[in-house]
């Protein structure tokens, strides 16, 4: 069945290109996180603001993020943005998609998770005294970031693994990029996704428990 | 004030890559769907304990990007020399995860049918397919519904991913015109305008039938 010799020695020895490729993943991921988590508290403001223009801002966001491919929100920023003489290398095309499509799924985590808050929490803060704005920050902000930790766990995994699509748009320094630069220069397509693959499976887990102890610490009473 | 060189003919064109991106949705979600009822059916029969073997593969398909299993499937396809086309190649991968995902739906589905209703099922003379069929797998797919449509608009924009194997799907389609036109917005504006057509009704449906039955309601 196999008339195939595998070469993991020459594969092997890349391991170390390829551990610098994952920091590059890891650092992508987390600043698409960051990016993503505050462009989705803006919106949860917005869609609570009662502004019309503001929450239909907000709403068109989070539905183009949640119904569109991240490929796609990726070309749009590296290819897309173009026609505006804005031209963004694959790592900021790359941040800037991804950081998009977080945001749209964090806001909608958000908003599900508002609902496990009572509204007269907020009105509690307000007849202290607090501004509106004070209420939402210092009441409901950090009861809904506790509710929606979870989500936002799975989706650090899912931008994990969403940079990966930087190769398509000529990304060469994360994981996916170094893999395939390795595997046009020797052909051993199998042997050094495998590996990729493997690192890929040890960060994702790596977070998903680091997810967890932290919120164990975290969120005991 | 505006004008593109887009004809009626690149129209057909992206129609047609919107075409290969529902045939490819639509084999493996079908595929997906029966190998992970089969395995969520399976998981929660033997117990976590024998099942975990089959729990650690699919939690592989789950945590390895899908550009990484496509280009690994098709070069493990070349090397076992089964000479399969790109669509087929494609199809497999994301039947395999989506049956990754189906597996958890399902599993979540038949665990929240109470045991007790089962029980009774089981007391009145019914035998396990019985059970399975007339009491279990209506009350689960109430419950598993919203996520599977979920799921399936998941692999639709996931599909996007295929063109990686020479497959010209939508995005591919788009970009091919892209090269030819010039016109990088305008196209993908359609391109995406095309995704969300198909899956935005799709989405409102999920979240009306969760509306809709999730009880206590």
């Amino acid at each position: 069945m196999f008339n195939y010799t595998f070469h993991w020695n020459q594969a092997l020895k890349a391991l170390p290109q390829m551990l610098d490729g994952a920091l590059v993943t890891l650092q992508i991921a987390l600043l698409s996180m960051i990016i993503g988590m505050a462009i989705a508290i803006a919106l949860t403001l917005f869609r609570l603001s009662g502004n019309r223009l503001l929450g239909g801002f907000a709403t068109a966001w989070v539905e183009v993020a949640r119904n569109t491919p991240a490929l796609f929100q990726i070309y749009m920023a590296h290819f897309g943005l173009g026609n505006f003489g804005i031209h963004l290398s694959p790592f900021v095309a790359l941040l800037v998609g991804i950081a998009f499509n977080n945001a749209g799924y964090l806001a909608e985590n958000f908003r599900g998770a508002l609902k496990a808050i009572p509204e007269t929490q907020t009105r509690a803060g307000r007849s202290l005294g607090m501004t509106s704005l004070q209420a939402f920050r210092l009441i409901v902000m950090p009861q809904m970031l506790r509710v929606a930790f979870l989500p936002a766990t799975n989706q650090m995994v899912w931008a994990i693994l969403m940079t990966s699509l930087g190769v398509t748009v000529g990304m060469n320094t994360d994981l996916a990029g170094v893999t395939q630069e390795l595997n046009a220069r020797s052909f051993r397509t199998f042997e050094f996704f495998a590996i990729a693959a493997v690192i890929y499976y040890v960060i994702a887990k790596a977070v998903t428990l680091a997810a967890r102890v932290f919120a164990a610490r975290m969120f005991r009473y | 004030m505006f004008n593109t060189a887009l004809s009626w003919s690149d129209l057909a064109f992206l129609a047609q890559g919107a075409g290969m991106t529902l045939a490819v949705t639509a084999v493996s979600v079908a595929a997906g769907t029966v190998l992970g009822i089969l395995f969520g059916v399976i998981r929660f029969q033997v117990g976590p304990y024998w099942a975990a073997p089959l729990t650690f593969v699919l939690d592989v398909f789950r945590s390895v990007p899908l550009l990484i299993q496509l280009v690994l499937g098709n070069a493990l396809q070349a090397i076992m020399k089964l000479g399969w086309a790109p669509f087929t190649t494609s199809c497999v991968v994301l039947s395999l995860y989506t049956a990754a995902y189906c597996t958890e739906i399902v599993r979540g589905g038949i665990d929240s049918v109470p045991t007790n209703t089962r029980r009774a099922a089981r007391s009145l003379g019914m035998s396990w397919f019985q059970d399975m069929r007339y009491i279990v797998a209506p009350l689960a797919v109430r419950v598993s519904l919203p996520s599977w449509i979920g799921l399936t608009l998941g692999v639709m924009k996931d599909s996007a991913l295929v063109l990686w194997l020479g497959l010209i799907e939508l995005l591919r389609a788009s970009q091919i015109l892209v090269t030819r036109l010039q016109e990088p917005l305008f196209i993908l504006l359609i391109c995406g305008a095309i995704y969300f057509i198909i899956s935005l009704p799709i989405a409102r449906l999920g979240g009306y039938l969760e509306k809709r039955w999730s009880p206590n309601d």
